[in-house]
Protein backbone atom coordinates (compact mmCIF):
# COMPACT_ATOMS: atom_id res chain seq x y z
CA UNK A 1 0.00 0.00 0.00
CA UNK A 2 1.77 3.01 -1.31
CA UNK A 3 0.96 6.65 -0.09
CA UNK A 4 -1.64 7.02 -3.01
CA UNK A 5 -3.50 4.26 -1.97
CA UNK A 6 -3.73 5.75 1.97
CA UNK A 7 -4.71 9.33 0.60
CA UNK A 8 -7.47 8.26 -1.37
CA UNK A 9 -8.89 5.74 1.34
CA UNK A 10 -8.38 9.09 3.19
CA UNK A 11 -10.45 11.19 0.69
CA UNK A 12 -13.59 8.63 0.82
CA UNK A 13 -13.15 8.51 4.93
CA UNK A 14 -13.24 11.99 5.34
CA UNK A 15 -15.76 12.83 2.88
CA UNK A 16 -17.79 9.94 4.40
CA UNK A 17 -17.52 10.67 8.15
CA UNK A 18 -18.66 14.46 6.91
CA UNK A 19 -22.02 12.84 6.11
CA UNK A 20 -22.19 11.18 9.44
CA UNK A 21 -21.20 14.19 10.80
CA UNK A 22 -23.34 16.57 9.12
CA UNK A 23 -26.18 14.67 9.55
CA UNK A 24 -28.41 13.72 13.09
CA UNK A 25 -27.16 10.40 12.13
CA UNK A 26 -24.43 10.41 14.30
CA UNK A 27 -25.93 12.32 17.04
CA UNK A 28 -29.37 9.90 17.49
CA UNK A 29 -26.94 6.67 17.33
CA UNK A 30 -24.55 8.14 19.78
CA UNK A 31 -27.28 9.18 22.12
CA UNK A 32 -29.60 6.18 21.61
CA UNK A 33 -26.29 3.82 22.25
CA UNK A 34 -26.00 6.14 25.22
CA UNK A 35 -29.36 5.92 26.63
CA UNK A 36 -29.72 1.99 25.61
CA UNK A 37 -26.12 1.17 27.21
CA UNK A 38 -26.37 2.92 30.30
CA UNK A 39 -29.85 2.01 30.74
CA UNK A 40 -30.07 -1.44 30.15
CA UNK A 41 -27.31 -1.83 32.78
CA UNK A 42 -28.97 -0.01 35.52
CA UNK A 43 -32.09 -1.72 35.21
CA UNK A 44 -31.74 -5.03 33.81
CA UNK A 45 -28.07 -5.58 34.27
CA UNK A 46 -28.53 -4.66 37.99
CA UNK A 47 -25.27 -2.43 38.38
CA UNK A 48 -25.87 -1.34 41.58
CA UNK A 49 -27.38 -3.64 43.22
CA UNK A 50 -25.18 -6.88 42.11
CA UNK A 51 -22.42 -4.87 44.03
CA UNK A 52 -20.02 -6.38 41.86
CA UNK A 53 -17.32 -4.36 40.73
CA UNK A 54 -17.56 -5.65 36.79
CA UNK A 55 -18.65 -4.69 33.86
CA UNK A 56 -19.23 -7.92 32.40
CA UNK A 57 -22.97 -8.79 33.23
CA UNK A 58 -24.25 -5.69 33.65
CA UNK A 59 -23.06 -3.38 30.66
CA UNK A 60 -21.18 -5.37 27.73
CA UNK A 61 -23.33 -8.29 28.32
CA UNK A 62 -26.04 -6.36 26.64
CA UNK A 63 -24.15 -4.43 23.86
CA UNK A 64 -24.85 -7.29 20.81
CA UNK A 65 -28.19 -7.04 21.33
CA UNK A 66 -27.98 -2.98 20.83
CA UNK A 67 -25.85 -3.67 18.10
CA UNK A 68 -28.27 -5.41 16.65
CA UNK A 69 -30.02 -2.51 15.56
CA UNK A 70 -27.96 0.10 15.86
CA UNK A 71 -24.88 -0.99 13.63
CA UNK A 72 -27.30 -1.57 10.57
CA UNK A 73 -28.75 2.09 11.37
CA UNK A 74 -25.30 3.78 10.96
CA UNK A 75 -24.30 1.18 7.91
CA UNK A 76 -26.98 1.27 6.19
CA UNK A 77 -26.68 4.27 4.44
CA UNK A 78 -22.57 3.20 2.94
CA UNK A 79 -22.98 1.80 -0.33
CA UNK A 80 -27.69 1.59 -0.72
CA UNK A 81 -27.26 5.64 -0.78
CA UNK A 82 -24.70 5.67 -3.40
CA UNK A 83 -26.39 3.65 -5.56
CA UNK A 84 -29.88 5.09 -5.09
CA UNK A 85 -28.51 8.81 -5.76
CA UNK A 86 -26.09 7.24 -8.70
CA UNK A 87 -23.36 8.61 -7.29
CA UNK A 88 -21.50 5.26 -7.08
CA UNK A 89 -21.01 5.59 -10.95
CA UNK A 90 -18.69 9.31 -10.15
CA UNK A 91 -16.80 7.12 -7.40
CA UNK A 92 -16.03 3.81 -9.26
CA UNK A 93 -15.24 5.85 -12.98
CA UNK A 94 -12.42 7.52 -10.51
CA UNK A 95 -9.07 6.76 -10.65
CA UNK A 96 -9.24 4.16 -7.44
CA UNK A 97 -9.49 1.22 -6.58
CA UNK A 98 -13.03 0.07 -5.75
CA UNK A 99 -11.24 -0.98 -1.73
CA UNK A 100 -10.32 1.97 -1.23
CA UNK A 101 -13.76 3.45 -1.44
CA UNK A 102 -14.93 0.23 0.86
CA UNK A 103 -12.00 0.36 3.16
CA UNK A 104 -12.46 4.43 3.31
CA UNK A 105 -16.40 3.93 3.92
CA UNK A 106 -15.94 1.14 6.69
CA UNK A 107 -13.55 3.06 8.43
CA UNK A 108 -15.52 6.09 8.80
CA UNK A 109 -18.34 4.34 10.08
CA UNK A 110 -16.27 2.36 12.28
CA UNK A 111 -15.34 5.88 13.83
CA UNK A 112 -18.80 6.70 14.26
CA UNK A 113 -18.79 3.58 16.98
CA UNK A 114 -15.68 4.09 18.57
CA UNK A 115 -17.17 7.78 19.44
CA UNK A 116 -20.19 6.46 20.73
CA UNK A 117 -18.09 3.79 22.85
CA UNK A 118 -15.40 6.09 24.26
CA UNK A 119 -18.65 8.22 25.42
CA UNK A 120 -19.88 5.64 27.85
CA UNK A 121 -16.81 6.44 29.92
CA UNK A 122 -18.72 7.50 32.65
CA UNK A 123 -19.74 4.04 33.74
CA UNK A 124 -15.75 3.37 33.91
CA UNK A 125 -15.34 5.50 36.36
CA UNK A 126 -18.04 4.92 38.30
CA UNK A 127 -17.44 1.27 38.45
CA UNK A 128 -13.73 2.47 39.92
CA UNK A 129 -15.43 5.34 41.99
CA UNK A 130 -17.34 2.32 43.72
CA UNK A 131 -15.08 -0.23 43.90
CA UNK A 132 -11.74 -1.64 42.61
CA UNK A 133 -12.31 -3.99 39.70
CA UNK A 134 -10.36 -5.76 37.65
CA UNK A 135 -9.05 -3.77 34.93
CA UNK A 136 -8.35 -6.78 32.39
CA UNK A 137 -12.39 -7.47 31.89
CA UNK A 138 -13.11 -3.82 30.88
CA UNK A 139 -10.08 -3.50 28.42
CA UNK A 140 -11.03 -6.92 26.90
CA UNK A 141 -14.93 -6.19 27.09
CA UNK A 142 -14.65 -3.03 24.99
CA UNK A 143 -12.37 -4.37 22.71
CA UNK A 144 -14.87 -7.24 22.18
CA UNK A 145 -18.04 -5.05 22.13
CA UNK A 146 -15.79 -2.49 19.22
CA UNK A 147 -15.36 -5.79 17.45
CA UNK A 148 -18.79 -6.59 17.63
CA UNK A 149 -19.86 -3.39 16.00
CA UNK A 150 -17.09 -3.55 13.50
CA UNK A 151 -18.43 -7.26 13.27
CA UNK A 152 -22.18 -5.98 12.98
CA UNK A 153 -21.19 -3.30 10.57
CA UNK A 154 -19.07 -5.20 8.23
CA UNK A 155 -22.42 -7.36 7.30
CA UNK A 156 -24.35 -4.08 7.02
CA UNK A 157 -22.19 -3.19 4.43
CA UNK A 158 -22.06 -6.30 2.24
CA UNK A 159 -25.94 -5.74 2.51
CA UNK A 160 -26.17 -2.47 1.72
CA UNK A 161 -23.70 -3.35 -1.36
CA UNK A 162 -27.03 -5.19 -2.57
CA UNK A 163 -29.57 -3.32 -2.53
CA UNK A 164 -30.52 0.70 -3.61
CA UNK A 165 -32.85 1.06 -0.34
CA UNK A 166 -31.91 1.83 2.81
CA UNK A 167 -34.63 0.55 4.34
CA UNK A 168 -34.68 -2.90 3.07
CA UNK A 169 -30.93 -3.28 3.73
CA UNK A 170 -31.46 -2.15 7.93
CA UNK A 171 -34.28 -5.27 8.03
CA UNK A 172 -32.35 -7.59 6.32
CA UNK A 173 -29.25 -6.28 8.25
CA UNK A 174 -30.45 -6.73 11.55
CA UNK A 175 -31.88 -10.47 10.10
CA UNK A 176 -28.89 -11.09 9.29
CA UNK A 177 -26.86 -9.94 12.60
CA UNK A 178 -29.95 -11.80 14.82
CA UNK A 179 -29.52 -15.03 13.23
CA UNK A 180 -25.31 -14.64 13.52
CA UNK A 181 -25.97 -14.06 17.42
CA UNK A 182 -28.39 -16.03 18.08
CA UNK A 183 -26.87 -19.23 16.77
CA UNK A 184 -24.28 -19.13 19.52
CA UNK A 185 -27.03 -17.87 22.39
CA UNK A 186 -25.87 -20.28 25.39
CA UNK A 187 -29.60 -21.24 26.15
CA UNK A 188 -30.02 -22.08 22.62
CA UNK A 189 -27.34 -24.43 21.81
CA UNK A 190 -28.28 -26.10 24.97
CA UNK A 191 -31.76 -26.61 23.55
CA UNK A 192 -30.69 -27.91 20.17
CA UNK A 193 -27.65 -30.38 21.85
CA UNK A 194 -30.53 -31.88 24.12
CA UNK A 195 -33.05 -32.02 21.44
CA UNK A 196 -31.05 -33.53 18.52
CA UNK A 197 -29.78 -36.67 19.02
CA UNK A 198 -25.82 -36.99 20.42
CA UNK A 199 -24.56 -37.73 16.91
CA UNK A 200 -24.92 -33.87 15.95
CA UNK A 201 -23.78 -32.16 19.33
CA UNK A 202 -20.92 -31.63 17.43
CA UNK A 203 -22.30 -29.76 14.55
CA UNK A 204 -24.51 -28.09 16.69
CA UNK A 205 -21.24 -26.92 18.48
CA UNK A 206 -19.55 -26.11 15.50
CA UNK A 207 -22.02 -23.91 14.04
CA UNK A 208 -22.41 -22.52 17.40
CA UNK A 209 -18.98 -21.18 17.27
CA UNK A 210 -19.56 -19.31 13.87
CA UNK A 211 -21.48 -17.13 15.48
CA UNK A 212 -20.61 -14.09 17.17
CA UNK A 213 -21.83 -14.21 20.52
CA UNK A 214 -19.56 -17.25 21.71
CA UNK A 215 -16.41 -15.45 21.03
CA UNK A 216 -17.64 -12.54 22.26
CA UNK A 217 -18.61 -13.61 25.60
CA UNK A 218 -15.06 -15.54 26.05
CA UNK A 219 -13.64 -12.10 25.78
CA UNK A 220 -15.76 -9.82 27.71
CA UNK A 221 -15.35 -12.31 30.42
CA UNK A 222 -11.72 -11.03 30.37
CA UNK A 223 -10.47 -14.03 28.63
CA UNK A 224 -8.12 -12.31 25.76
CA UNK A 225 -8.20 -14.94 23.30
CA UNK A 226 -6.59 -14.37 20.04
CA UNK A 227 -8.30 -16.50 18.31
CA UNK A 228 -11.43 -14.50 19.09
CA UNK A 229 -9.80 -11.72 18.04
CA UNK A 230 -8.82 -13.01 14.76
CA UNK A 231 -12.35 -14.20 14.40
CA UNK A 232 -14.10 -11.20 14.47
CA UNK A 233 -11.31 -9.86 12.10
CA UNK A 234 -12.33 -12.50 9.36
CA UNK A 235 -15.50 -11.59 9.94
CA UNK A 236 -14.72 -8.27 8.84
CA UNK A 237 -12.80 -8.99 6.53
CA UNK A 238 -15.09 -11.12 4.73
CA UNK A 239 -17.88 -8.43 5.06
CA UNK A 240 -15.96 -6.28 3.40
CA UNK A 241 -14.89 -8.78 0.47
CA UNK A 242 -18.79 -9.72 -0.21
CA UNK A 243 -19.41 -5.87 -0.30
CA UNK A 244 -16.64 -5.93 -3.00
CA UNK A 245 -17.87 -8.60 -4.92
CA UNK A 246 -21.48 -7.60 -4.87
CA UNK A 247 -20.79 -3.95 -6.35
CA UNK A 248 -18.35 -5.72 -9.19
CA UNK A 249 -21.13 -8.07 -9.84
CA UNK A 250 -23.57 -4.79 -10.05
CA UNK A 251 -21.10 -3.63 -12.70
CA UNK A 252 -20.13 -6.80 -14.04
CA UNK B 1 -7.31 9.34 -27.29
CA UNK B 2 -10.18 6.48 -27.36
CA UNK B 3 -10.26 3.38 -29.19
CA UNK B 4 -12.99 1.13 -28.97
CA UNK B 5 -12.96 -2.15 -30.81
CA UNK B 6 -16.11 -4.80 -31.25
CA UNK B 7 -17.63 -3.71 -27.76
CA UNK B 8 -20.02 -6.07 -26.82
CA UNK B 9 -22.17 -5.96 -23.60
CA UNK B 10 -25.19 -8.50 -22.52
CA UNK B 11 -26.99 -8.35 -19.57
CA UNK B 12 -28.30 -11.83 -19.21
CA UNK B 13 -30.17 -12.60 -22.52
CA UNK B 14 -30.47 -9.18 -23.49
CA UNK B 15 -27.59 -7.82 -25.63
CA UNK B 16 -27.42 -4.47 -25.09
CA UNK B 17 -24.27 -3.13 -27.26
CA UNK B 18 -23.61 -5.59 -30.19
CA UNK B 19 -20.07 -4.98 -32.07
CA UNK B 20 -19.38 -1.28 -31.33
CA UNK B 21 -16.53 0.22 -32.73
CA UNK B 22 -14.81 3.69 -32.88
CA UNK B 23 -12.22 5.80 -32.05
CA UNK B 24 -11.70 9.20 -31.50
CA UNK B 25 -8.90 11.90 -31.83
CA UNK B 26 -7.75 14.96 -30.19
CA UNK B 27 -9.14 17.78 -30.98
CA UNK B 28 -12.44 15.73 -32.34
CA UNK B 29 -15.94 16.15 -30.92
CA UNK B 30 -17.93 13.24 -31.39
CA UNK B 31 -21.59 13.25 -31.18
CA UNK B 32 -23.42 9.71 -30.03
CA UNK B 33 -27.16 9.64 -31.38
CA UNK B 34 -29.40 7.28 -30.87
CA UNK B 35 -32.83 6.48 -29.78
CA UNK B 36 -33.50 5.68 -26.22
CA UNK B 37 -32.43 2.25 -24.83
CA UNK B 38 -30.39 1.93 -27.96
CA UNK B 39 -26.74 1.34 -26.05
CA UNK B 40 -24.97 4.54 -25.88
CA UNK B 41 -25.29 5.11 -22.61
CA UNK B 42 -24.21 1.37 -21.62
CA UNK B 43 -21.01 2.03 -24.40
CA UNK B 44 -20.05 4.73 -22.22
CA UNK B 45 -20.28 3.15 -18.91
CA UNK B 46 -18.02 0.58 -20.36
CA UNK B 47 -15.92 2.66 -22.33
CA UNK B 48 -15.38 4.79 -18.50
CA UNK B 49 -14.73 2.03 -16.89
CA UNK B 50 -18.21 1.34 -14.64
CA UNK B 51 -19.62 -1.57 -16.29
CA UNK B 52 -17.15 -4.29 -17.39
CA UNK B 53 -17.55 -5.78 -20.73
CA UNK B 54 -18.37 -9.30 -22.18
CA UNK B 55 -16.20 -8.79 -24.96
CA UNK B 56 -13.92 -6.34 -26.35
CA UNK B 57 -11.34 -3.91 -26.51
CA UNK B 58 -10.61 -0.37 -24.93
CA UNK B 59 -7.83 2.13 -24.91
CA UNK B 60 -7.92 4.94 -23.59
CA UNK B 61 -4.73 7.61 -23.78
CA UNK B 62 -2.97 4.18 -25.31
CA UNK B 63 -3.60 2.69 -21.77
CA UNK B 64 -6.12 -0.46 -21.73
CA UNK B 65 -9.07 0.29 -19.94
CA UNK B 66 -9.69 -3.52 -18.65
CA UNK B 67 -5.87 -4.56 -18.07
CA UNK B 68 -5.56 -1.07 -16.35
CA UNK B 69 -8.43 0.53 -15.22
CA UNK B 70 -6.63 3.14 -12.35
CA UNK B 71 -4.51 4.34 -14.89
CA UNK B 72 -6.84 4.72 -17.94
CA UNK B 73 -8.94 6.60 -15.71
CA UNK B 74 -6.55 8.62 -14.94
CA UNK B 75 -7.03 10.95 -18.08
CA UNK B 76 -11.01 10.38 -18.40
CA UNK B 77 -13.45 13.04 -17.27
CA UNK B 78 -17.13 11.97 -17.21
CA UNK B 79 -20.58 13.38 -16.28
CA UNK B 80 -22.81 10.45 -16.10
CA UNK B 81 -26.37 10.48 -16.99
CA UNK B 82 -28.96 12.34 -14.75
CA UNK B 83 -25.81 13.87 -12.77
CA UNK B 84 -25.50 12.64 -10.23
CA UNK B 85 -23.91 14.22 -6.84
CA UNK B 86 -23.64 13.98 -2.81
CA UNK B 87 -26.80 15.32 -1.96
CA UNK B 88 -25.31 16.22 1.42
CA UNK B 89 -22.26 18.51 0.49
CA UNK B 90 -21.59 21.77 -0.71
CA UNK B 91 -20.82 22.97 -4.19
CA UNK B 92 -17.24 23.23 -2.91
CA UNK B 93 -16.60 20.26 -1.01
CA UNK B 94 -18.19 17.71 -3.56
CA UNK B 95 -15.50 19.39 -6.23
CA UNK B 96 -12.84 19.26 -3.43
CA UNK B 97 -13.54 15.98 -3.15
CA UNK B 98 -13.36 14.85 -6.75
CA UNK B 99 -10.12 16.53 -7.06
CA UNK B 100 -8.51 14.84 -4.32
CA UNK B 101 -9.77 11.40 -5.71
CA UNK B 102 -8.39 12.51 -8.90
CA UNK B 103 -4.82 12.97 -6.73
CA UNK B 104 -5.14 16.83 -6.50
CA UNK B 105 -3.95 17.75 -3.39
CA UNK B 106 -3.52 21.28 -1.49
CA UNK B 107 -2.90 24.39 -3.54
CA UNK B 108 -3.73 22.75 -6.85
CA UNK B 109 -6.55 21.01 -5.68
CA UNK B 110 -7.87 25.05 -4.46
CA UNK B 111 -6.87 25.67 -8.08
CA UNK B 112 -8.73 23.56 -9.60
CA UNK B 113 -11.77 24.28 -7.66
CA UNK B 114 -11.23 27.74 -8.52
CA UNK B 115 -11.42 27.28 -12.09
CA UNK B 116 -13.93 25.00 -12.97
CA UNK B 117 -16.25 27.03 -10.88
CA UNK B 118 -15.47 30.23 -12.58
CA UNK B 119 -15.87 28.06 -16.10
CA UNK B 120 -19.12 26.60 -15.22
CA UNK B 121 -20.21 29.88 -13.85
CA UNK B 122 -20.81 28.32 -10.11
CA UNK B 123 -18.85 30.86 -8.00
CA UNK B 124 -22.09 32.01 -6.48
CA UNK B 125 -22.99 28.93 -5.38
CA UNK B 126 -20.03 27.87 -3.49
CA UNK B 127 -20.53 27.15 -0.33
CA UNK B 128 -24.38 26.44 -1.03
CA UNK B 129 -25.90 23.15 -0.28
CA UNK B 130 -26.23 20.58 -3.52
CA UNK B 131 -29.54 19.92 -2.10
CA UNK B 132 -31.13 23.16 -2.67
CA UNK B 133 -29.36 23.80 -6.49
CA UNK B 134 -31.89 24.22 -9.66
CA UNK B 135 -31.57 21.05 -11.72
CA UNK B 136 -29.15 23.97 -14.07
CA UNK B 137 -26.98 24.53 -11.42
CA UNK B 138 -26.42 20.53 -10.13
CA UNK B 139 -25.63 19.44 -13.93
CA UNK B 140 -23.15 22.46 -14.27
CA UNK B 141 -21.78 21.20 -10.59
CA UNK B 142 -21.28 17.42 -12.04
CA UNK B 143 -19.88 18.80 -15.16
CA UNK B 144 -17.97 20.84 -13.47
CA UNK B 145 -16.26 17.60 -11.60
CA UNK B 146 -15.66 16.22 -15.21
CA UNK B 147 -13.66 18.95 -16.00
CA UNK B 148 -11.56 19.42 -12.61
CA UNK B 149 -8.03 17.46 -13.46
CA UNK B 150 -8.34 19.02 -16.66
CA UNK B 151 -8.66 15.66 -18.74
CA UNK B 152 -7.72 14.60 -22.31
CA UNK B 153 -10.42 12.72 -22.56
CA UNK B 154 -14.54 13.75 -21.92
CA UNK B 155 -16.82 11.79 -21.91
CA UNK B 156 -20.71 13.29 -21.42
CA UNK B 157 -23.62 11.10 -21.16
CA UNK B 158 -26.12 14.07 -22.16
CA UNK B 159 -24.37 17.13 -21.20
CA UNK B 160 -27.28 18.79 -21.94
CA UNK B 161 -30.54 17.43 -20.78
CA UNK B 162 -32.82 19.30 -18.46
CA UNK B 163 -31.51 22.80 -19.09
CA UNK B 164 -32.76 25.79 -20.18
CA UNK B 165 -31.85 27.23 -23.79
CA UNK B 166 -29.50 29.54 -22.53
CA UNK B 167 -27.90 27.36 -20.61
CA UNK B 168 -28.02 24.93 -23.63
CA UNK B 169 -25.96 27.09 -25.72
CA UNK B 170 -23.32 27.51 -22.81
CA UNK B 171 -22.56 24.35 -22.36
CA UNK B 172 -22.39 23.63 -26.39
CA UNK B 173 -19.90 26.33 -26.67
CA UNK B 174 -18.14 25.08 -24.31
CA UNK B 175 -17.68 21.60 -25.26
CA UNK B 176 -16.83 23.29 -28.43
CA UNK B 177 -14.02 25.23 -26.99
CA UNK B 178 -12.68 22.38 -25.27
CA UNK B 179 -13.03 20.13 -27.86
CA UNK B 180 -10.26 22.05 -29.74
CA UNK B 181 -7.83 20.26 -27.69
CA UNK B 182 -9.19 17.10 -26.03
CA UNK B 183 -11.43 13.81 -27.34
CA UNK B 184 -14.80 14.49 -26.52
CA UNK B 185 -17.45 12.01 -26.82
CA UNK B 186 -21.02 12.90 -26.15
CA UNK B 187 -24.56 11.78 -26.08
CA UNK B 188 -27.84 13.06 -27.07
CA UNK B 189 -30.88 12.94 -28.50
CA UNK B 190 -31.23 16.50 -30.08
CA UNK B 191 -29.80 16.58 -33.42
CA UNK B 192 -29.69 20.21 -33.80
CA UNK B 193 -26.80 19.89 -30.85
CA UNK B 194 -24.86 17.72 -33.58
CA UNK B 195 -24.66 20.18 -35.65
CA UNK B 196 -23.59 22.58 -33.10
CA UNK B 197 -20.95 20.78 -31.45
CA UNK B 198 -19.51 17.99 -33.23
CA UNK B 199 -16.89 17.53 -35.80
CA UNK B 200 -18.51 13.72 -36.31
CA UNK B 201 -21.42 11.70 -35.20
CA UNK B 202 -22.26 8.27 -34.58
CA UNK B 203 -25.98 6.84 -35.01
CA UNK B 204 -25.96 3.67 -32.84
CA UNK B 205 -29.18 1.57 -32.86
CA UNK B 206 -30.28 -1.25 -31.12
CA UNK B 207 -26.63 -1.80 -29.85
CA UNK B 208 -24.93 -1.33 -33.04
CA UNK B 209 -23.70 1.56 -34.86
CA UNK B 210 -25.30 2.14 -37.92
CA UNK B 211 -23.97 5.36 -39.29
CA UNK B 212 -20.73 6.98 -38.40
CA UNK B 213 -19.41 10.21 -40.21
CA UNK B 214 -19.16 14.08 -40.50
CA UNK B 215 -22.70 15.84 -39.95
CA UNK B 216 -22.52 16.95 -43.64
CA UNK B 217 -21.79 13.49 -44.78
CA UNK B 218 -24.47 11.74 -42.55
CA UNK B 219 -27.28 14.30 -44.15
CA UNK B 220 -26.29 12.87 -47.73
CA UNK B 221 -27.78 9.53 -46.47
CA UNK B 222 -31.36 10.52 -45.57
CA UNK B 223 -34.12 10.42 -47.97
CA UNK B 224 -34.56 15.40 -49.17
CA UNK B 225 -38.45 15.84 -48.01
CA UNK B 226 -41.03 17.91 -49.22
CA UNK B 227 -43.92 18.78 -47.20
CA UNK B 228 -46.79 19.35 -48.85
CA UNK B 229 -50.97 20.62 -48.02
CA UNK B 230 -53.35 20.59 -50.43
CA UNK B 231 -56.65 21.35 -50.69
CA UNK B 232 -59.45 20.66 -53.66
CA UNK B 233 -59.75 16.75 -53.32
CA UNK B 234 -60.25 13.81 -50.90
CA UNK B 235 -56.96 13.42 -49.35
CA UNK B 236 -56.48 9.46 -50.51
CA UNK B 237 -57.02 10.42 -54.55
CA UNK B 238 -54.35 12.98 -53.83
CA UNK B 239 -52.00 11.23 -52.39
CA UNK B 240 -52.38 8.82 -54.93
CA UNK B 241 -51.50 11.01 -57.68
CA UNK B 242 -48.51 12.23 -56.09
CA UNK B 243 -47.33 8.68 -55.52
CA UNK B 244 -46.98 8.55 -59.19
CA UNK B 245 -44.54 10.67 -59.78
CA UNK B 246 -40.93 10.03 -60.56
CA UNK B 247 -38.90 9.92 -57.50
CA UNK B 248 -41.28 9.77 -54.69
CA UNK B 249 -39.83 7.25 -52.65
CA UNK B 250 -42.29 7.19 -49.79
CA UNK B 251 -45.44 9.41 -48.42
CA UNK B 252 -45.75 9.72 -44.77
CA UNK B 253 -49.34 10.95 -44.78
CA UNK B 254 -50.47 13.14 -42.28
CA UNK B 255 -53.51 15.06 -41.58
CA UNK B 256 -56.34 13.98 -44.69
CA UNK B 257 -60.07 14.17 -44.99
CA UNK B 258 -62.69 14.66 -47.86
CA UNK B 259 -61.18 17.94 -49.34
CA UNK B 260 -57.45 17.67 -48.26
CA UNK B 261 -53.81 16.26 -48.25
CA UNK B 262 -51.30 17.07 -46.15
CA UNK B 263 -47.71 14.64 -45.58
CA UNK B 264 -44.30 14.26 -46.68
CA UNK B 265 -43.35 13.25 -49.50
CA UNK B 266 -39.53 11.43 -49.49
CA UNK B 267 -37.42 11.71 -52.19
CA UNK B 268 -35.69 9.44 -53.64
CA UNK B 269 -31.77 9.32 -52.89
CA UNK B 270 -29.98 10.59 -55.62
CA UNK B 271 -32.90 12.92 -56.59
CA UNK B 272 -33.41 16.75 -55.91
CA UNK B 273 -36.50 18.24 -53.52
CA UNK B 274 -36.66 20.59 -55.60
CA UNK B 275 -36.85 18.67 -58.84
CA UNK B 276 -40.08 17.11 -56.72
CA UNK B 277 -41.63 20.13 -55.61
CA UNK B 278 -42.01 21.61 -58.76
CA UNK B 279 -43.67 17.84 -60.31
CA UNK B 280 -45.94 18.49 -57.48
CA UNK B 281 -46.42 22.01 -58.51
CA UNK B 282 -47.26 21.22 -61.75
CA UNK B 283 -49.75 18.48 -60.80
CA UNK B 284 -51.64 20.61 -58.65
CA UNK B 285 -52.02 23.56 -61.05
CA UNK B 286 -52.98 21.07 -63.74
CA UNK B 287 -55.42 19.20 -61.02
CA UNK B 288 -57.02 22.58 -60.45
CA UNK B 289 -55.73 21.64 -56.62
CA UNK B 290 -55.18 25.12 -54.01
CA UNK B 291 -51.71 24.29 -53.12
CA UNK B 292 -51.65 25.39 -49.42
CA UNK B 293 -48.58 24.62 -48.43
CA UNK B 294 -44.95 23.71 -50.49
CA UNK B 295 -41.91 23.25 -48.44
CA UNK B 296 -38.57 21.31 -49.61
CA UNK B 297 -36.27 20.30 -46.65
CA UNK B 298 -32.42 19.09 -47.98
CA UNK B 299 -31.60 16.05 -45.77
CA UNK B 300 -32.15 17.09 -42.62
CA UNK B 301 -30.55 15.03 -39.65
CA UNK B 302 -33.80 14.25 -38.03
CA UNK B 303 -34.62 12.13 -41.43
CA UNK B 304 -31.52 10.63 -41.22
CA UNK B 305 -32.32 9.65 -37.65
CA UNK B 306 -35.43 8.61 -38.16
CA UNK B 307 -35.13 6.38 -41.26
CA UNK B 308 -32.25 4.77 -39.88
CA UNK B 309 -33.39 3.90 -36.53
CA UNK B 310 -36.09 1.49 -36.11
CA UNK B 311 -37.53 2.63 -32.54
CA UNK B 312 -39.99 0.42 -30.79
CA UNK B 313 -42.12 3.47 -31.03
CA UNK B 314 -42.00 3.54 -34.89
CA UNK B 315 -45.17 1.60 -36.27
Amino acid sequence: MNSKDIQSIWSVFKREFLAYFNSPVLYVIVVIFLLASQGFAFLFGRFLESDNASLTQSFFFWHPWIYIVLAPAVGMRLWSEEQRLGTIELLMTMPISPWHAIIGKFKAAALVWLIALLLTFPIVLTVFYLGSPDRGPILTGYIASYLYALGCLSVTSAVSAFTRSQVVCFIVSVAVCILLTLIGYPGIIDWFVKSLPASLEGGVRFVGYLSFMDHFYEMSKGVFVFRDVLYFLSVIAAGLMLTGLALRSKRA
Amino acid sequence: MIQVENLRKEFGTKTAVDGVSFSVQKGEVLGFLGPNGAGKSTTMRMVTGYFRPTSGQIRVGGVDMLENPEEAKRSIGYLPENAPLYSDMTVGSFLGFCAELRGLRGAARDKAIDRVLETCFLESVRNQSVDTLSKGYKHRTCFAQSIIHDPDVLILDEPTDGLDPNQKHEVRNLIKRMGENKAIVFSTHILEEVEAACSRAIIIDRGKVVADGTPAELKQRGNAVVRVVIKGAAGGSIRAEIEKINGVHQIEPGLSSDEQFSGRVLVTKGRKSADIAREIFGLASGQKWQLEELHQDEGKLDEIFRSITRSDTAV
